[in-house]
């Protein structure tokens, strides 16, 4: 068993960096994440990893460098939040199209305007099309735990693809909180020696990265992208089982919490979800059969199961700590997606919260399971999507 | 140094192999690929390339034909150089950790002067300072050639280009040129050149030169369009070399902050013998833009004068 | 089970190998075609450093010394897309050209 620990979000991850110890960082300093390189950073300058650190002059240059360093053949990681993940969106879709792993925690902040550095899903869920696979932390131990995963998940020989570590924010990536490490020799054990494919360093072979393909093989190309994701959610449940084998911590492409007998759901993401949880006992107390879904892997987003998991229920909350301005939460709509392949077709509503880092508080959780329970009683469904925590 | 030159004699350098291979898809008479294929040729060492975005980049990689004979990469647009330098650090990093036997490859970075003056000079610059040992190299046609002739801050005064049309109005473009060779010296860098492919030994020699200094380097290198330019098929190398002769684009280095001019020319020609044969000047032969000729002739002149003096005091800086 | 086409892709579209492009024949653009007067060649080599397309082919032979030198021989007409800066620049000999520029298939 590993050492435990008081330290933030941000801190795990930097622990969890040291101990991969990638061959190249390239990363520009943004509020919350400025906090995990920072510490990287002194990693780098105590001698502590191996890690060349490249410290770019702008974030769009830190998914460059980083693809750079990926396609040159090694270990590749980086951080950002926000407006910076912004930056890179080009890059974002540059580095999954290449196939090339590149892990990157991102400390979930709103984006601008107007300008606020809190924590929420927009910047996250503004990159979901990228190609990149997407995991949502519900704590410092799911960031860290959820980081050292992502190397192997990224890097496996099926997949090669980059992942992003979600968490929440200052909620997560500024408070300390109880986290147990992975011992560094197992952590090394368990991330394995990167095996590079078609690196750019092997000067007896040329290649040429980033070809133009216009309209007889992009198509294809593409086909071939949507492919390698469907076989994403197997790598991770493997993955995830090993995991398991190393630290008894259980992880999989969601997590559910008193579902099983559920008549209601609340479906939530990352920190947020433990408050949900907490309220759900005090429901569950009263009699009330109402459960908790959170997905961890958003991209793929693992619909079937997701259904499955959520069959037999008659009413579901989705909460979104994003808009999709003119259209549904992001997560709501992906929910919605899963519950056109159930029999049954349970009400929906969809409650917009936490937007650049509004509190999401216990009142907040117990009005929607009110509500939940109220359409599950009567079958109607008043405003589908709806804001709540709202100063009226 | 303990690197002996390679010899840039012409009928030697023919027995070796090319490291750009015919096949590419860049226009007939392009002045690019000449670059190219004289960078390449300069040296033995083994060479990673980036590429930005440009014409270059889209004739040189098209789905699984490629013209490059090293290890190249193009990612996007404005990153060429932040592109480099991740490969050059997973280089570094690789070797300092044994991972991979040192064989002192050298990075280069190309980009047009769209990717290099406008979109990817914050990246450039960036990659520059943080002293990267890799180098960039600019091949300059003075306009977003790709994409259709629009004017880039590279655009010489003057010129006609789909953006700035010599219109009724605003005759061409209104604006000097940026000049960014001096811009990139003032970075403090070790080496920062100005070439062209017609004085080729020029050119090599710069070339050479750079891949012996350690540390972050830039090369600024006039590639004419004979589409943008308005010009004809077979003058890629006439033009650059009246571009040089009438001090347009001077050929000149600074090294360690220490200005040479390489080539001076025996005479310096008017400006107007680089200016008429392309027809993206044409409407400034009109008479009632006479003035434009003036100005653009005096621009030329300034920048010389300015450089000769640079030049002098660096001279007599080394007899001191 | 064979594979799909698009299931046959190199990953990330990375091209493997290196100068494939000379299957790409470009001859074919050419509305002029250079034409190489051999008695009038003094090997200055100048077509050859300033052919944007690497089309004029080189020979080996021994110089005085016994050492390798190269030598112009024709053009490579697979790739040569007649833009005409050899006939150009080409100094020739006493003032006669060693390639001239021809109409394509006169």
């Amino acid at each position: 068993m590993g050492k435990i620990v008081a330290v933030t979000g941000n801190e795990a991850c930097a622990e969890a960096l040291r101990q991969i110890n990638p061959d190249v960082c390239a990363a520009y300093p943004i509020t919350p994440a400025t906090d995990l390189m920072q510490r990287f950073s002194s990693f780098v300058n105590d001698g502590k990893v191996d890690t060349e650190l490249v410290l770019v002059e702008s974030e769009h240059s830190a998914m460059s460098a980083c693809i750079g360093a990926a396609a040159a053949g090694g270990r590749v990681g980086t951080a950002t939040s926000s407006q910076g993940l912004a930056l890179m969106w080009e890059m974002l879709y540059i580095a999954a199209g290449t196939r090339l792993p590149i892990i990157m925690p991102l400390v979930n902040r709103a984006l601008s305007a107007p300008l606020n550095i809190h924590g929420d899903h927009s910047d996250g869920m503004g990159a979901r099309d990228t190609g990149w696979i997407q995991f949502y932390s519900e704590n410092a131990q799911e960031a860290y735990d959820n980081t050292i995963q992502a190397f192997r998940i990224g890097e496996h020989l099926d997949i090669r693809l980059p992942v992003m570590v979600c968490m929440d924010g200052f909620i997560v990536s500024h408070s300390i909180e109880r986290v147990e490490y992975i011992e560094d020799a197992d952590v090394k054990n368990f991330v394995g020696k990167f095996e590079a494919v078609n690196p750019l360093l092997d000067l007896d072979n040329p290649k040429s990265y980033g070809p133009l393909i216009l309209t007889d093989l992009y198509h294809e190309y593409k086909r071939a992208q949507h492919e390698v994701m469907t076989k994403v959610p197997k790598v991770v449940l493997d993955v995830a089982a090993e995991f398991e084998k190393m630290t008894g911590r259980s992880y999989g492409l969601f997590e559910t919490y008193r579902l099983d007998d559920a008549e209601m759901a609340v479906v939530v993401m990352s920190s947020a979800a433990g408050t949900t949880k907490d309220i759900i006992d005090q429901y569950r107390d009263r009699g009330v059969k109402i459960g908790l879904l959170k997905p961890r892997m958003f991209r793929p987003f693992p619909y079937q199961e997701i259904a499955e998991a959520l069959q037999h229920v008659k009413a579901i909350a989705v909460l979104d700590r994003a808009d999709s301005f003119g259209g549904y939460g992001p997560l709501f709509s992906e929910i919605t997606g899963a519950v056109m392949s159930m029999n049954s077709k349970p009400a929906m509503i969809n409650k917009i919260f936490g937007l650049g880092g509004r509190d999401y508080l216990p009142e907040q959780a117990e009005h929607v399971i009110d509500e939940l329970i109220e359409i599950a009683k009567t079958g109607k469904v008043e405003t589908v999507k709806e804001y709540i925590g709202v100063r009226e | 140094m303990t690197t002996t030159a390679k010899p840039l004699g012409l009928k030697k350098l023919a027995l070796g192999e090319d490291r750009f291979s015919y096949g590419h898809r860049m226009c007939a008479g392009c002045g690019a690929p000449i670059v190219v294929k004289q960078v390449l040729m300069a040296t033995d060492y083994p060479i990673i390339a980036t590429n930005a975005t440009g014409c270059l980049e889209v004739s040189s990689c098209i789905q699984q034909f490629t013209a490059w004979k090293i290890p190249w990469m193009h990612s996007a647009f404005e990153n060429s150089a932040a592109t480099a330098s991740g490969i050059e650090a997973m280089y570094r990093s690789l070797v300092k950790q044994g991972k991979l036997e040192d064989r002192n490859v050298k990075f280069i970075a190309f980009g047009g002067d769209g990717g290099t003056y406008d979109i990817g000079f914050q990246s450039l610059s960036g990659a520059m300072e943080r002293g990267h040992d890799m180098m960039y190299i600019c091949y300059d046609n003075g306009a977003y050639m790709n994409t259709g002739i629009q004017r880039s801050s590279a655009t010489p005064f003057g010129a006609n280009t789909t953006t700035c049309p010599a219109g009724d109005v605003i005759p061409g473009k209104p604006q000097q040129r940026k000049d960014l060779t001096r811009i990139m010296a003032a970075h403090g860098i070790p080496y920062v050149a100005q070439a062209s492919p017609s004085y080729h030994t020029d050119l090599m020699k710069k070339v050479q030169k750079a891949f012996e200094i350690k540390g972050p380097k830039f090369m600024n290198i006039i590639a004419p369009c004979n589409r943008g330019w308005r010009s004809r098929t077979n003058d890629a190398i006439t033009l650059a070399k009246l571009a040089v002769e009438t001090c347009y684009w001077p050929l000149y280095e600074i090294e360690n902050g220490v200005t040479k001019v390489t080539v001076k020319p025996k005479e310096k020609k008017p400006l107007v013998d680089f200016l008429k044969p392309q027809g993206r000047f044409k409407h400034m032969f009109a008479p009632e833009n006479e003035d434009m000729l003036k100005q653009a002739q005096e621009y030329v002149d300034a920048q010389w004068d300015r450089l000769l003096k640079e030049s002098a005091a660096g001279e007599s800086e080394k007899a001191e | 089970m064979s594979k799909k086409f698009w299931e046959e892709l190199p990953q990330g579209s990375v091209v493997l190998e290196a100068g494939s492009s000379a299957k790409f024949k470009t001859g074919g653009w050419r509305s002029m075609r250079p034409k190489w007067i051999e008695e009038n060649c003094i090997q200055c080599m100048f077509c050859w450093m300033y052919c944007p397309d690497m089309s004029v082919k080189v020979k080996i032979e021994k110089d005085n010394k016994g050492e390798d030198k190269a030598v112009r021989a024709d053009f490579d007409f697979d790739y040569c897309k007649g833009c005409g800066i050899c006939a150009l620049e080409c100094p020739g000999k006493k003032g006669k050209k060693a390639i001239v520029m021809e109409e394509e298939g006169k």
